[in-house]
């Protein structure tokens, strides 16, 4: 069990070299890129905004509400949004919600390409499938940190509408909050582990659609083990990059 | 743009003639306990449609895709035209790859791209050649293959002989010196697999192609086959063409391709007759 899993790392780290490996033509890559950055970067737009909007909000309203003692100042609901949603919801919980919609996407796309043999005409052909197809990817996904920025914003504006049109605070006190002990550092943390979560978005779930085997079936759990394998990876990799970076 | 077939003087500009061909040298391949092929040699000869034919097992969907390079075989060679595979760099084998087509069982065409576009990828991929000038080839290669009306519709709009031709075309638009094909009928009715069957052998005479095509469709054998490489068990059990086919007395290749009443008949019929 444990060798296999080893195995499985090789490989992935291996793909990752081949990924480099005789470059697709530029005029036939840029088209490429394109495409990789509608589907996953402008296709991810609208759910991204969504959350991010009202999970700002509900952490707006859950820490007002939790402020009970009348001596704690209204302000620290504008700083505990801002800091929940740069420190931690925008970069993470947005990446693993983009495991599960980038991700299904990225495995059941290729896995259908494995399973219909688009692949290997590919290989035939003299294609490096894995630059190819992963490559594009990688390279969309450098635009990811904006689709955080975006959650960023529209989080602390839900938290904002919901603390002032929710009563729970002035807007000045939240606008307060939002400026108070600004640590200029944390988004580059943010946007440091985003950009590590970016490439686990693009590599992992390709990984389980390019080395699947089987039929359909398989490309539906492939889909799904990609999915927990990137969160996990995202979860771990957050952990150290937390540990390494703020501690 | 050149829209001629490849000679091979052409391809060889520093030669007289020279006689292509594909050549198979003691092929074995195993997967884990399994050995699928067991010292398979043959020889796949330029301009004629070379059939693989042999029971589900025998090893013919392994043997095609070790000559594509898809498997590594665990001993033996392949030689294209006196190229063994096995010693050639990466970037050889890639630019060897370059000059086959292959025509999958399910097509394996792009879901995204329309009919032209599958056929224009290997162009755009591996030419030089402006918009203008692979557009026309595509117009040429989806012509030869009566396919003008599907230029602009996907894959998933067209029938499955129709995905056939695509695949037929996509195959040979950058004029290869190798064709495979596997099980190019499966799935079609009597009249689109003659239909393929032809096409594919026109194509093979007047491109002077290496074709090798892997079936187990006796209309296929008797319609197109010109070398046939009947395989049992992982070995080369008999080797000939489709007139001598009728007169074997190989028990394996008898019991296999007359299997069916029809061909008994036809079979019974051509030894009576002479033909």
């Amino acid at each position: 069990m444990l060798i296999r899993y080893l195995s499985q790392v090789g490989r992935y780290f291996l793909m990752w070299k081949e990924i480099f490996n005789k470059p697709t033509k530029w005029s036939v890559m840029k088209g490429l890129i394109l495409k990789e950055i509608d589907d996953l970067i402008i296709g991810s737009l609208g759910i991204v905004a969504f959350i991010s909007f009202f999970v700002g909000g509900v952490v707006a309203i859950q820490t007002a509400l939790n402020l009970t003692n009348p001596l704690i100042p209204k302000y620290l609901i504008g700083f505990a949004t801002r800091q929940s949603v740069i420190l931690e919801f925008a970069p993470t919980f947005i990446s693993i919600i983009m495991a599960g919609k980038m991700g299904s996407f990225i495995t059941s796309s290729i896995g259908t390409m494995r399973v219909t043999e688009q692949i290997d005409a590919l290989e035939v052909m003299g294609v490096n499938s894995l630059n190819y197809l992963v490559f594009p990817k990688l390279i969309a996904l450098l635009l990811y940190p904006f689709l955080i920025g975006i959650a960023m914003f529209l989080g602390i504006l839900g938290g904002w509408i919901a603390g002032v049109y929710g009563g729970f605070a002035t807007s000045s006190d939240f606008i307060t909050g939002i400026q108070m002990e600004f640590i200029p550092f944390h988004i580059i943390y943010a946007f440091i582990k985003t950009f590590v979560f970016a490439l686990i978005l693009a590599t992992v779930p390709s990984f389980h659609g390019y080395y699947m085997k089987g039929g359909a079936l398989e490309v539906g759990k492939a889909s799904t083990v990609a999915f927990v394998w990137t969160s996990v990876s995202i979860i771990l990799i957050n952990y150290i990059l937390t540990q390494l970076l703020l501690s | 743009m050149d829209l001629s077939i490849h000679y091979p003087d052409q391809l060889y500009p520093n030669t007289v003639t020279f006689e292509l061909m594909i050549e198979v040298k003691n092929v074995e391949k195993s997967f884990g306990d399994s050995q699928v092929l067991k010292g398979v040699s043959t020889v796949f000869e330029t301009g004629k449609t070379n059939l693989i034919i042999g029971q589900s097992g025998s090893g013919k969907t392994v043997l095609l895709k070790t000559l594509l390079g898809i498997h590594a075989p665990d001993s033996g060679t392949i030689e294209f035209d006196g190229r063994v595979y096995s010693e050639l760099t990466k970037d050889e084998k890639r630019a060897l790859r370059t000059e086959i087509g292959m025509v999958f069982q399910g097509s394996a065409l792009f879901d995204s791209m329309t009919v032209a576009q599958n056929v224009a990828f290997p162009l755009k991929m591996f030419t030089k050649n402006t918009r203008a000038e692979t557009n026309k080839r595509v117009d040429f290669v989806l012509e030869r293959v009566n396919l003008t009306e599907a230029h602009n519709k996907l894959p998933s709009e067209i029938s499955g002989g129709m995905q056939k031709r695509v695949a037929i075309a996509r195959a040979i638009v950058n004029n290869p010196k190798y064709l495979f094909c596997d099980e190019p009928n499966s799935g079609l009715d009597p009249n689109t697999s003659i239909l393929i069957d032809n096409l594919i052998k026109e194509i093979t005479e007047e491109y002077n192609i290496t074709t090798v095509i892997n079936t187990h469709d006796m209309n296929s054998v008797m319609e197109i086959g010109e070398n046939i490489v009947f395989l049992k068990n992982g070995l080369k059990e008999w080797q000939g063409t489709k007139e001598q086919i009728f007169k074997t007395d190989n028990k394996a290749v008898t019991d296999f391709v007359y299997s069916s009443n029809l061909f008994k008949k036809v079979r019974e019929a051509y030894l009576k007759d002479g033909k």
